[in-house]
């Protein structure tokens, strides 16, 4: 059947329209070969400009359509949804992009006029030779993984779980709690965060849906939306999970003594511990590195072991259940699931970057993560705000935008700091009420539902607020009362003068950073990285969680910085989102993909090892390589590289490309 | 081996106040078999003030002297600090700017002269410790300086940011030298701030401030010298120590030396040659043990 094209110009309201002159455009393509109708409309996308579509293809009996509008990135599913109601096969539809790659890049009216028209005459002389394809459905594997088991990871999994499907929960620690079990209270209703993250944590140690992989990793992913294939580490703990009972007697007998991670190394814990007091799963871990045992044991002696045999000489025993396992090695599991939720979070800027500050080289100069810990009753002071001799500081200084808008570090607003330091001041004040606290801002940035209403009862409560950035934290005195303390420099912008400010505790409020794993799972899980290096998200606006591999979101902090309420949020709509495809129990396969003339075949194997979604086998009977079309996502390498030129790619085959090519320079 | 010309400037000049870094650096030259070629007819670097002044005009100045260097070919080691930034700034900114270098271009012609921007600038610390390498310079030692205290001073400009050398708060270069002569680099946190600069003549009171400071932090560290790379660094915390003390009723005694007369010390050069009285506060007590 003769090709019959019916060509659509959106002005996109004046997107489009105020730089490339549509009517001419429209009047360019009514000239090209095999155009029954050519029209433009100021909203192609509405309904009204769908109709116009959907009724030419009825009235006229248009056997091919092309848009020319926006990047297909947004609207091709919107138009061939359009044409497969009307009747074609989404595949005869192709899009020219004018506006990103034309109207909004370019200034010259007549010039962008011209290119419109070489795009436009491209896709018409492409859509002619295209082929109806035929979709695929394949069934969704219902079970989840949750990869982050901080209060992202967890709310999701709990949502799943909860909905009566299976969910992998990963922790790369060997406890779930993230961050947000560090924390002492939470702004701006200043709730304990241990009171309401800890029901949760618990719910998911008892969830039957929930599999909890703690003090493990991803190594590996493979498949596709509905059917991915996770290949996981689970390192060696030592310890039977099984048979540990989470008294903590182990640690009581080990005589080693390190820093405590979950106190940010303000405190100790043992080289066998319980990572904390809420920790899930409540079981003992062994700190390979540092166990004597362990250590002895690589270099062929047998120390140590007190955790397993007791002490005789004080007459305590040891581990009664027989839960030590000095030879547990590293395990690696496979789990089949349908979709991916990525909540794995952030790290704290390291603010010994900044030398001027003094973090790592001053006494009393603390993160705001040390802070959190040192005022939380579970931390190493039992939340007495103290300093390092011990004594209560009577000046304390919190010092803002540490490593975020710092043109040296990150451009980023890391979006919680202000309202965490407004909490930590608060604290202060409950805790330490004849003590001085400065906040010393560059502006307050306190959007959120109670926000800027805590910031004025904190301006209420005796806060001093100076609007400057700190230069520099120094232990040079220069007058008596800077002997011994810390001075703080600053420039008073609303007073216009340097400020040498003494105090006994400076509180460094840190940038929210990406983990420094991100790369390494982003290569993993075929994810994109925005410029700051967290996670790119499908569309900022209008598809925030999703990711461009389809079946694999992203929630929490792993996307940018954000605060608890948004985290949660995101992470409910990542499991709603989930819920949904769970719950259509099927998924549409792209029939967009590679395609192997058997006749042609050499059987030469060249496109397996370059195939990077592993959809190629070889079918050694009949000598010839065989796509998976479930796996294969059209990409077309194999059908750049075969030196026979038996793969074609659906879609995308050579006459299609030269056609393309040839309208442009018609 | 390795060429390199050489640009004095008006601080190392023979009736320079910092003719005894020149002195030195020709010394421990001779030990390390390094030669720096001076620029026939050199011309002042064209920096404070006249750069503040006639900014654009400066730059021809400068340029004559990189012009001149490119001839002999090799890096141009500018010891002074000040000297080494303006030439820095002026190759810097015939590369990036059309318009400044049109203007050098222009005025080297009309004195018979072209600059084709092939001139790298560089210190003598950075020249020893890159160049040379702290190995070598700890073999030529021959009366190891140990248990003397040693302030490393680096001013505020060779370690600005720009020149991407070691940290710009905490630099290190100088205190590793230290090390390999054998003595202690004591802790000096303000060892990359400013002594005020050519500001002592015009604010005498705010140079003051900061020269006492410098004195404070290093003194109260337990230093026994202090030694730096830059002529104008040397002369302020030197040649002004006296009047800090009068100000502040302050003791102070502190040998304000170049790192080239300290490792011209530890390579058993004769003082002479290395002009340690040229300095106002005496150096000898200090270095009684090694001299």
């Amino acid at each position: 059947m003769a090709p019959k094209i019916g060509v659509y110009i959106c002005h996109c309201g004046s997107n489009i329209a105020g730089i490339v002159d549509c009517s001419k455009v429209t009047e360019f393509a009514r000239g090209l070969p095999n155009v029954a109708v050519a029209r433009d409309y100021k909203y192609m996308c509405s309904d009204p400009g769908q109709n116009l579509i959907k009724e030419d293809i009825k009235k006229l009996g248009l056997n091919r359509v092309v848009v020319a509008s926006c990047s297909p990135r947004m609207h091709e599913p919107t138009f061939r949804r359009a044409c497969q109601d009307a009747g074609l096969n989404q595949y005869l539809f192709e899009m020219a992009n004018i506006r990103e790659q034309c109207s909004w890049v370019h200034v010259d009216k007549e010039m962008a006029t011209e290119k419109a028209k070489a795009l436009v005459s491209a896709a018409v002389h492409r859509v002619a030779l295209q082929e109806p394809l035929e979709t695929k459905e394949v069934a969704m594997n219902p079970c989840t993984l949750v990869i982050g088991g901080g209060v992202a990871g967890i709310q999701a999994a709990l949502e799943i779980a909860d909905a009566g499907h299976k969910v992998y929960l990963l922790e790369k620690e060997p406890s779930i709690g993230g961050h947000m079990a560090m924390f002492d209270k939470t702004f701006p209703t200043l709730d304990c965060a241990a009171c309401i993250l800890t029901p949760k944590m618990t719910s998911v140690g008892q969830n039957h849906n929930i599999e909890l992989l703690a003090y493990s990793e991803l190594v590996e992913l493979s498949g596709y939306i509905g059917n991915f294939k996770a290949k996981i580490k689970k390192k060696a703990r030592y310890i039977d999970t099984v048979k540990c009972t989470g008294c903590g007697r182990c640690s009581e007998l080990c005589p080693t003594s390190l820093p405590n991670e979950f106190d940010c190394g303000l405190g100790q814990r043992k080289a066998i511990y319980i990572p904390s007091p809420y920790a899930v799963p409540n079981k003992a871990i062994i700190d390979a590195k540092n166990c004597l045992h362990l250590k002895g044991k690589a270099n062929g002696k047998d120390v140590c072991r007190l955790c397993q045999k007791g002490n005789e000489k004080k007459g305590l025993v040891g581990c009664e259940a027989e839960a030590i396992d000095f030879d547990q090695k590293d395990e690696m599991v496979e789990i089949e699931i349908g979709n991916i939720i990525v909540a794995t979070g952030f790290q704290q800027f390291d603010p010994a970057k900044i030398y001027q500050l003094g973090y790592g080289r001053l006494n009393n100069v603390f993160t705001s993560l040390e802070f959190e810990r040192l005022t939380n009753a579970s931390g190493p002071t039992s939340g007495r705000v103290l300093l390092k001799d011990g004594s209560e500081p009577k000046t304390i200084a919190i010092l803002h935008c540490i490593g975020s808008r710092d043109a040296n570090y990150h451009k980023y607003c890391s979006r919680v700091c202000c309202m965490y330091s407004l909490k930590f001041a608060h604290l202060l004040r409950e805790k330490l009420p004849e003590a001085a606290v400065y906040q010393l801002y560059i502006d307050m940035r306190c959007a959120g539902s109670g926000y800027e209403e805590f910031y004025e009862r904190l301006q209420e409560e005796g806060v001093n607020f100076i609007r400057g950035k700190a230069g520099e934290v120094t232990d040079l005195a220069e007058s008596p009362e800077e002997k011994d303390r810390l001075v703080v420099m600053v420039e008073d912008t609303l007073v216009r003068r340097k400020r040498r400010l003494p105090v006994d505790m400076v509180i460094l409020s840190c940038a929210l950073e990406p983990r420094p794993d991100t790369e390494q799972l982003a290569r993993i899980l075929t994810l994109s990285r925005k410029a700051d290096g967290f996670f790119l998200e499908k569309h900022p606006k209008l598809d925030p969680v999703a990711t461009t591999t389809d079946g694999v979101y992203i929630v929490g902090c792993c996307q940018s910085p954000k605060d608890i309420p948004d985290t949660v949020a995101q992470a409910s709509a990542a499991a709603a989102r989930v819920l949904a495809l769970i719950s259509k129990g099927k998924v549409e396969i792209e029939a967009a993909i590679a395609n192997i003339d058997e006749e042609k075949c050499s059987g030469c194997k060249i496109c397996i090892d370059l195939c990077p979604y592993k959809a190629i086998s070889f079918d050694e009977e009949k000598k010839v390589s065989r796509v998976n079309e479930a796996l294969c996502k059209g990409c077309g390498t194999c059908v750049a590289a075969c030196p026979s030129g038996a793969i074609k790619g659906r879609h995308f085959t050579t006459e299609e490309i030269m056609a393309e090519i040839e309208g442009v320079l018609a | 081996m390795k060429q390199y010309s050489y640009f004095p400037g008006c601080g190392l000049s023979p009736e320079g106040f910092g003719r005894a870094f020149d002195w030195s650096i020709k010394g421990v030259n001779k030990v390390l078999d390094l030669e720096f070629k001076e620029i026939p007819d050199w011309n002042c670097c064209g920096t404070v003030p006249y750069d503040t002044l006639h900014e654009h005009a400066s730059f021809a100045v400068c340029a004559r002297n990189l012009a001149l260097a490119e001839q002999i070919g090799g890096d141009l080691v500018a010891p002074c600090s000040s000297c080494y930034v303006f030439l820095s700034r002026t190759n810097q900114y015939i590369h990036e700017y059309a318009k400044v270098k049109k203007e050098v271009e222009d005025a080297l012609a009309a004195g018979g002269l072209a600059y084709h921007g092939k001139v790298k600038v560089r210190k003598v610390l950075d020249v020893y410790v890159n160049d040379v390498g702290y190995d070598v310079i700890a073999a030529k030692v021959k009366k190891s300086l140990e248990g003397l205290k040693v302030a490393c001073y680096y001013g505020c400009q060779e370690v600005r940011p720009i020149f991407g050398r070691d940290h710009p708060e905490n630099p290190k270069y100088m205190d590793k030298l230290v090390k390999a002569l054998g003595a202690e680099a004591v802790n000096f946190p303000l060892k990359s701030a400013c002594c005020g600069g050519s500001l002592i003549i015009s604010e005498e009171d705010a140079s003051l401030e900061l020269i006492k400071k410098l004195l404070d932090s290093a003194v109260s560290n337990g230093a026994e010298v202090m030694i730096t790379g830059c002529p104008l660094c040397q002369l302020n915390v030197d040649a002004y120590q006296a009047m800090v003390n009068r100000k502040y009723k302050t003791d102070y005694h502190l040998p304000i030396l170049f790192f080239t007369q300290l490792m011209g010390v530890a390579f058993g050069l004769d003082e002479k040659d290395l002009g340690l009285k040229t300095s106002i506060v005496p150096v000898k007590k200090a270095l009684a043990k090694f001299i």
